[in-house]
């Protein structure tokens, strides 16, 4: 089986714009969170599209499914997100075994709610990626120079930016391969490895790469946001 | 939701613009085979009047088109029913004037979006479901439903003696009208009229074809067909006037940018009719859906369609237009963006 997940655990705004998540704030003339749920939706090979929310917002997230999902509802599950990106995809990984069991072959397509400029063509690429290599990963090629320091102050080195890309969403996975490299982590490793991928690159597993889109941005900041509310030709607010 | 619209901006510059997608009310429907008009690549390669340019643009090219129904907000198709579009809208209902000539008509891909869109919402009576037709041969549904619409108002104007029809043109569009009417018209004589030996060449299963400078003394047909357009349109309708018998009918399709003189007093000594078409409506469309069923008609208009590869990205766009310019029938492509 094949589903979504959909990580909106995320509590921070860090925009000063509002007391909300950065993922409930309006988009055009509905919240950023529904715009990517909605796409997900379209894409007829999820047979479930799992969402992470912060425990505190679960009720807040079920008000906006009422109120924007209509006809596809019945395909949404809301599960409590976790202290960090990987928790949160691991709470739905769990709740995807409670409600369909563990199968070796099943997918899960996880990506930020904060990117809802992802494509139906980039979520089936990456549906196509992972059923064929077990694991994708969204990039887009690096178009700045990338420079690398580890002290801050001077540069350690300019790698070839041909060979450099920048991760986006979604990052997909078979779930079995997925667990099988996370709980091969120690403690110290999971706090480090904050990116799913890079769990499975660090235990030397083959991670696909899946051509993104310069527009799936991913709406951190203030700026995003104002770029993002241009994009759709909607109001900037400060 | 958010929705991805493929622009073009000016002469061979796309662009994308991202809109809030209204689907109250509407079928959202994932493009799937797209195939080129010549009035895309007109307006591609910038070759309308820059009035028009400026007029039209920017906009999504493109308004022959399938797809997958992926959502429906009115309950009236499926999710995964596949469907054609109909390019034409108007808001007028009106039992004696087509659709595709009222006032209030305006047409995707002139100067409204057409389908080069990640995803199409449009009205259900602007959707018609198709089943067993291959999707190539479904992309150019919009383009067999304005034949389709030419014979329609053909049968119901021409006079009942109809044992010659000739087509002028060997392009795509009269490869499609004789296509149709050997279907519909089965007691006529179908004969063309072409320029290119290679490309009059493809109409095998007509009764007879002719180049144009060499048609003999005594060559005569009972009603026309006009498929030219453009620089040719002048030479084809002066032709056929010359060719026609008295009380004929002719039907012009092909467009002509330019005015093109035409000799009157032929026209009045002979009593002909002329009937212009242009584009096509829901009616033709269910149609051209009937008739595509045949799978010997798919075959038949498999031989004009060339696929290209798919295209992914806006470079692949320019790929499949830049392609079309060398392709002599029509060209057409999976659409994954």
């Amino acid at each position: 089986m094949i589903f979504g997940a959909i990580l909106a655990g995320g509590i921070g705004s860090r925009m000063n714009i509002a007391d909300v998540p950065k993922q409930f704030l309006p988009l055009g003339n509905k919240p950023i969170v529904i715009h990517t749920l909605e796409k997900f939706l379209l894409c007829t090979s999820f047979d479930k599209v799992y969402v992470g929310v912060h425990p505190s917002w679960i009720s807040h997230m079920e008000d906006l499914i009422d109120k924007y999902i209509n006809s596809k509802a019945e395909k949404v599950c809301i599960v409590p997100g976790g202290e960090d990106r990987n928790s949160t995809i691991f709470n739905i990984v769990k709740s995807i075994e409670e409600d369909y069991g563990e199968n070796e072959e099943d997918i899960i397509v996880t990506h930020d709610a904060v990117r809802p400029f992802v494509t139906l063509r980039i979520i089936n690429d990456n549906i196509d990626a992972a059923l064929k290599y077990g694991a994708c990963d969204t990039v887009i090629p690096a178009t700045d120079t990338i420079v690398e320091s580890k002290n801050g102050i001077s540069i350690t080195n300019i790698p070839i930016r041909s060979h450099m890309y920048q991760g986006q969403t979604p990052q997909s996975f078979k779930i079995a391969k997925l667990k099988k490299a996370y709980y091969d982590l120690s403690d110290e490793e999971k706090d480090i490895l904050t990116d799913a991928c890079n769990i499975l690159v660090k235990r030397k597993m083959y991670v696909h790469l899946v051509m993104g889109d310069p527009s799936n941005m991913k709406i951190t900041t203030v700026n995003d946001y104002k770029v993002a509310q241009a994009m759709v030709g909607g109001m900037a607010i400060d | 939701m958010i929705n991805y619209v493929y622009q073009l901006v000016s002469p061979k510059l796309i662009s994308v613009k991202h809109e809030v997608l209204d689907t109250k009310e509407m079928v959202l429907i994932r493009p799937e085979y797209m195939s080129i008009c010549q009035a895309d690549q007109r307006y591609y390669q910038g070759m309308r009047s820059g009035k028009v340019m400026k007029e039209k643009l920017p906009m999504a090219l493109i308004h022959e088109c399938c797809g997958t129904v992926v959502f429906d907000d009115t309950n009236t198709f499926k999710e995964g029913q596949r469907v054609v579009m109909i390019p034409n809208h108007s808001s007028t209902k009106n039992d004696v004037i087509y659709e595709n000539y009222a006032k209030d008509s305006f047409f995707l891909s002139s100067g409204h979006d057409g389908f080069m869109r990640e995803l199409v919402n449009l009205l259900p009576d602007r959707v018609v479901q198709f089943e067993n037709i291959e999707l190539p041969i479904a992309a150019i549904t919009e383009f067999v439903s304005v034949g389709v619409h030419a014979i329609t108002r053909f049968d119901l104007a021409a006079h009942s003696n109809r044992g010659i029809i000739g087509i002028w043109g060997d392009g795509s569009l009269a490869y499609i009208v004789a296509s149709l009417l050997k279907e519909l018209q089965t007691e006529s004589e179908i004969i063309v009229v072409g320029k290119n030996i290679n490309k009059l060449s493809h109409f095998s299963f007509v009764d007879k074809t002719y180049l144009a400078d060499y048609l003999p003394s005594d060559f005569e047909v009972d009603h026309a067909f006009e498929c030219v357009g453009g620089e040719g349109s002048y030479f084809a309708i002066d032709d056929i006037i010359r060719y026609i018998n008295p009380q004929g009918t002719v039907m012009l399709l092909g467009v002509s940018e330019n005015k093109v003189p035409i000799y009157t007093r032929d026209i009045l000594e002979k009593g002909l009719s002329f009937i212009g078409c242009s584009r096509s409506g829901r009616t033709d469309f269910q149609k051209a859906v009937e008739l595509l069923g045949n799978k010997k008609l798919q075959n038949r208009l498999s031989t004009i369609i060339f696929e290209d590869k798919p295209v992914s990205s806006i470079t692949d766009i320019h790929r499949v237009f830049q392609a079309d310019l060398s392709i002599p029938f029509k060209t057409v492509f999976r659409w994954n963006l």
